[in-house]
């Protein structure tokens, strides 16, 4: 039973970690520009 | 779209521009422009940009012209820190290339903090300290590479419009982590119940549940909750209301199983259900963006300043809105004009086509009338401004335009016309069968709710709220590629019903670049089109299209207001007004403007322009007249030159010398006739009419009013779009049709099976995710078939 809450609990935060990550480069405007972003790994800065 | 590597060989002895790709005559560079960008590139040690960009020919050619210094100041967002921001839309960006090539020129610019580009969006972003001045100095940086910049205001549309979608996206996001955890904890009790799973453990599965679903449910459901209440409130019913009493309902009676400790929740149906339903609305938002943004930047590109003449007899640039009544405006040769006035000193050349329809030039005396958006093709004009602003005639038509689309009211959607039957039918079978379970047959009370929800949940409309959606995403990013421009959600819809086509003429069926009227010596055509080739004057530019590909001569001098010179060891090669060629300029004839061309010995040759209709435009009416579709053309040119373009098109109807007002009344006869009406037109003075119409359609040559006021922009010369957006929009109705047909045979076996009590949440669950790949699947097939 306890090896159940703790999976339950394993995968909820795995979840929300990557809930967090997403929202971040959402808000960090990594969707602006897709199109730029693909061609840009091309060019060295 | 084709990309033609620009050091690829060239087949015919013709040698093209190193630097902007378009043919040059022998010589390495089409212009000294183009030299000058090359060795600035090279000399930065950005010569590597050449050997991996690819042209597209899609994209404005990268030629450096003499560009119109337009007011930057203005558009600077200075913070109070000293931070100015200036967003500009780039033309030209033809790869990934230039935009690492803009950047790392910007990169040397040592007082510019950042500099970015945005490839999808085609804008600049600047950033730096200190003197607001300096963005001239970036500017002039990245433009002498042949790039246009165009500053406009950062509180565009397009940013205000995409809140919108970084909320549906961030709804997406917390929806699609809700709905993957609930659904591998549901897994667990729904194989649990067949492993004898202990009622404790079982419990707090659903509590887990409850917890990460019922918040998800409050936040990603915000956008069909507000949209649902908004349309209850206004009398109205439409797909959102049966998808959020359908959510809600399910979310509660779940939670109350969940305290009560019942055997089942329904928590991972309602959270799929909200999942399923965001990547619905976040493609649909996405697509239209797109198709928005691009149509915007259409319109940034060329919104122009106005000249305004200042005491000390220089000019300055500024806004059209900003321009003082009664101040002097210059409008130099090609240049249209930003307001409402007066002419002044000289009689003038101007094209009024986009204001009145009328297709030729006309020569005005001073003291005339000219309004915004006339085309000056004759020498600079000074023009004293009566209007500006809100009294010019295009703020007129502005009114008559919002008068009209008042009138239109609202189009109700397909789906919302399902929805208006399906819910109230829902809930009725949702309430009889608690009713018939709980009084008829005796059971308890809770098990005869539970049904009851279970009848809800089968038949919450997935499957029915993405039957419509889903293929417009589909028709409009299929219209996109080809360069037609959805604007409206529902005008798709409202494509599929036209029955009745309404052409403006000039503009629209005709070109808007004259065509050359009479046959000329393919030599001297060359010649004159060599010369016209460096003008922007529209006559010289309908020379040079005429002519073909011809490169530009080198050493050809614009002499303001008059013409082209070269000069050649045996004299000057002229192009340009017979005054300036040195014939008599025969006023009486009004076969239409001409251009002349002398060469040293040799007799003076005119090219005559007249106006032609649009590529494809027969072939366009044939196959619309194959459907049975009615056509007319509504003009406000003389009765003679659309006689004319109608019979040459086949004996269209056709109305000639319209008004604006009396457009309109035309198109609301034929409406109050019962006719689906779509409105093509380009012109000021169609503004009225595109609104009224059903649906309304602009090339991307139209004014700016009516491009914003179409449902459709198409890009290109060719009136081909046309049909291909009604055959589009035929099939993507024939396929909505479908796929509501689809969810409502699903919901036909679905719904007996729940009203007998057979439904448990797995099989819920599985049916509606089956459905909604059901219908997505069918939308796909738009995607394959062929135009």
């Amino acid at each position: 039973m306890s090896s159940l809450i703790w999976l339950i609990l394993l995968s909820v935060a795995l979840g929300g970690g990557a809930l967090v990550l997403f929202l971040w480069s959402l808000q960090a405007g990594q969707y602006e520009d897709p199109e730029g972003a693909a061609r840009r790994i091309l060019f060295d800065p | 779209m084709s990309l033609a590597g620009v050091q690829g060989a060239e087949p015919l002895g013709l040698s093209s521009c190193l630097h902007c790709g378009l043919p040059s005559q022998g010589t390495k560079f089409c212009c000294p422009g183009c030299h000058a960008a090359y060795d600035v590139i090279h000399a930065l040690g950005l010569g590597g940009y050449y050997a991996s960009r690819l042209l597209d020919p899609a994209q404005r050619a990268l030629k450096p012209e003499q560009a119109e210094r337009t007011d930057l100041a203005r558009r600077i967002v200075t913070a109070p820190d000293g931070t100015n921001t200036l967003t500009l839309a780039v033309d030209g960006l033809q790869c990934g290339a230039c935009v690492w090539l803009i950047e790392s020129i910007l990169a040397r610019q040592p007082d510019l903090q950042s500099a970015r580009v945005n490839m999808t969006t085609r804008r600049l972003r600047l950033i730096w300290h200190g003197d607001p001045a300096l963005a001239q100095q970036f500017c002039a940086a990245v433009e002498q590479l042949g790039y246009r910049l165009v500053p406009f205001d950062a509180a565009c549309l397009y940013a205000a419009a995409d809140a919108t979608g970084s909320m549906l996206m961030r709804a997406l996001a917390v929806a699609a982590f809700a709905a993957g955890n609930v659904m591998l904890i549901s897994l667990g009790t729904w194989i649990g119940a067949t492993q004898n799973m202990g009622p404790a453990t079982r419990d707090l599965m659903h509590w887990v549940s409850a917890l990460i679903a019922m918040p998800a449910i409050a936040y990603a459901g915000m956008a069909f909750y507000r949209s649902a209440f908004a349309a209850l409130r206004h009398g109205r019913t439409n797909m959102d209301v049966p998808v959020s009493i359908g959510v809600v309902l399910v979310t509660s009676i779940s939670l109350w199983q969940t305290i009560g400790g019942g055997t089942h929740a329904y928590f991972d149906s309602a959270v799929t259900l909200l999942f399923f339903l965001l990547v619905g609305r976040v493609l649909d938002h996405r697509a239209r963006q797109r198709a928005r943004a691009t149509a915007e930047q259409l319109l940034i590109l060329r919104a122009t300043d106005v000249a305004v003449l200042q005491p000390d007899g220089t000019l300055h640039r500024v806004p059209p809105e900003h321009v003082a009544l009664g101040a002097r405006i210059v409008a130099a040769m090609g240049e249209r004009i930003g307001v409402d006035g007066i002419l002044l000193h000289r009689p003038a050349l101007m094209d009024a086509s986009l204001v009145t329809g009328e297709a030729l030039p006309e020569k005005l005396q001073p003291g005339a009338r000219v309004f915004a958006g006339t085309l000056n093709l004759g020498e600079a004009a000074t023009v004293e401004a009566t209007a500006t602003g809100n009294a010019t005639l295009l703020a007129e038509c502005v009114r008559l335009i919002e008068a009209a689309e008042q009138a239109r009211g609202r189009f109700v959607i397909l789906a919302d016309r399902v929805a208006r039957l399906y819910a109230p039918a829902v809930h009725i079978c949702a309430a009889t069968t608690f009713l018939f379970w709980w009084v008829l047959l005796q059971r308890p009370f809770v098990a005869s709710l539970l049904t009851a929800a279970a009848v809800l949940i089968v038949t919450c409309p997935c499957a029915l709220a993405l039957a419509v959606p889903a293929v417009q995403v589909i028709a409009t990013s299929r219209l996109f590629r080809v360069g037609i421009l959805l604007k409206s959600p529902t005008a798709l819809e409202r494509l599929a019903r036209v029955d009745t086509i309404v052409f403006d003429k000039t503009g629209t069926l005709t070109d808007p670049i004259l065509g050359l009227a009479v046959g000329t010596d393919p030599e001297q055509l060359r010649l004159a089109a060599s010369l016209a080739a460096g003008s922007r004057h529209p006559l010289c530019r309908a020379l040079v299209r005429a002519a073909g590909n011809v490169p530009p001569a080198p050493g050809v001098a614009e002499i303001p207001g008059r013409g082209m010179e070269l000069q050649t060891p045996q004299g000057p090669v002229r192009l340009g007004s017979p005054a300036f060629c040195g014939v008599q300029d025969d006023e009486t004839n009004v076969a239409g403007p001409r251009l002349c061309l002398s060469q040293p010995g040799r007799k003076v040759v005119s090219f005559r322009f007249r106006e032609q209709l649009r590529p494809g435009a027969a072939e366009m009416v044939r196959s619309l007249r194959r459907r049975h579709l009615r056509l007319e053309i509504l003009s406000g040119d003389h009765a003679g030159p659309v006689a004319n373009i109608a019979a040459q098109l086949g004996d269209i109807p056709f109305l000639a010398e319209q008004s604006p007002v009396a457009k309109l009344h035309r198109i609301e006869e034929l409406r109050a006739a019962g006719r689906n009406v779509l409105m093509a037109g380009d012109g000021l003075n169609d503004g009225p009419c595109l609104a009224a119409a059903d649906v309304s359609a602009s090339p991307a040559s139209a004014a700016d009013v009516s491009q914003t006021v179409a449902d459709v922009v198409f890009q290109g010369q060719s009136l081909g779009p046309i049909t291909i957006i009604l055959g589009v929009a035929r099939r993507a109705g024939m396929v909505m049709r479908q796929n509501l047909a689809l969810s409502l045979c699903y919901n036909a076996v679905m719904l007996p099976l729940a009203m007998c009590g057979y439904v448990t949440p797995w099989l819920a669950a599985a049916a509606m995710s089956g459905s909604s790949l059901l219908v997505m699947a069918n939308s796909a097939r738009l995607a394959r078939s062929k135009s």
